[in-house]
């Protein structure tokens, strides 16, 4: 888009990617589809202040995280408020070193899997991915989500958390590090006696 | 000699952008004699195919909440 032309389409193209945005933020669909439809909304109505250079997405990402903010403002009954970048404080927990013997060798490591296409047709694995995405640490649970879920681009990741580009790649790893092993010990080759993190 | 440990990270990387030539063949090379980061690199994609999965069946998740 050169001239930055926002049209029905181009912002109803978003929505899915805005929805769960929104949905890993507030965990109801209502709220969240509330939270979409209120930003669309905005968008279209101040369509001419949008200046196109940070792109599209990132432009509605902003505004809906004024919609879910002003959201948690109004449900006063909540007793925490939740909030959006706590993201500064690390993980507990969270090196690689695990994973791996002082050599850099993996310490146990990866087995091959048999069929993992097959258990994607199960009900029971997906409760155990559930299982182990919700057993990561809150900031590497978040960035993995944003990416793989949510379907954000690392430099989207890195401007809406505020980490830095190492960080990123560094968080992003170890989270896939520990939901492979996870999903190892519990679906794959529950015989694994090795459960560190699962 | 790069590590597992680091050839693992590059795979990881290697998901999201492009690497430079000499990480590639790093890789590359790594892999031909490394089942365990070969392991790594089937299983990193298949996450990724598992999460989107589940993101696609994410709304409907919720909504029978």
């Amino acid at each position: 888009m050169t001239v930055c032309e926002l049209t029905e389409q181009s912002l109803s193209a978003q929505r899915p990617v805005l929805f769960r945005y929104a949905l890993l933020q507030l965990k109801d669909c209502e709220l969240a589809d509330d939270a979409v439809q209120e930003t669309l909304l905005a968008a279209w109505q101040a369509s001419a202040s949008f200046e196109g250079n940070a792109g599209l997405r990132t432009w509605l990402i902003g505004i809906l995280k004024h919609k879910i903010a002003d959201h948690w403002r109004r449900s006063a009954r909540e007793t925490t408020i939740p909030v959006f970048e706590n993201l500064a404080e690390e993980d507990e927990d969270c090196t690689e070193d695990d994973f791996f013997l002082d050599d850099g060798h993996w310490n146990g490591g990866p087995k091959a899997w048999s069929d993992p296409e097959a258990a994607l047709n199960r009900q029971e694995f997906w409760a155990i991915y559930e299982l182990c995405q919700n057993n990561l640490p809150p900031k590497m649970a978040r960035i993995f989500m944003l990416r793989e879920l949510v379907g954000l681009e690392a430099d989207e990741i890195c401007r809406d958390t505020g980490l830095s580009d190492a960080n990123y790649w560094v968080t992003l790893h170890r989270a896939r590090l520990r939901l492979r092993e996870c999903l190892e010990n519990r679906w794959f080759n529950p015989s694994n006696k090795e459960a560190r993190h699962a | 000699m790069r590590s597992c440990r680091d050839i693992s990270a590059l795979v990881s990387q290697g998901l999201d952008k492009k690497l430079s030539l000499s990480e590639r063949i790093s890789v590359r090379l790594h892999l031909l004699i490394c089942s365990r980061c070969r392991n790594f690199q089937t299983q990193a994609q298949f996450l990724r195919k598992a999460a989107r999965r589940y993101a696609d069946d994410w709304e409907s998740r919720w909504r029978k909440k």
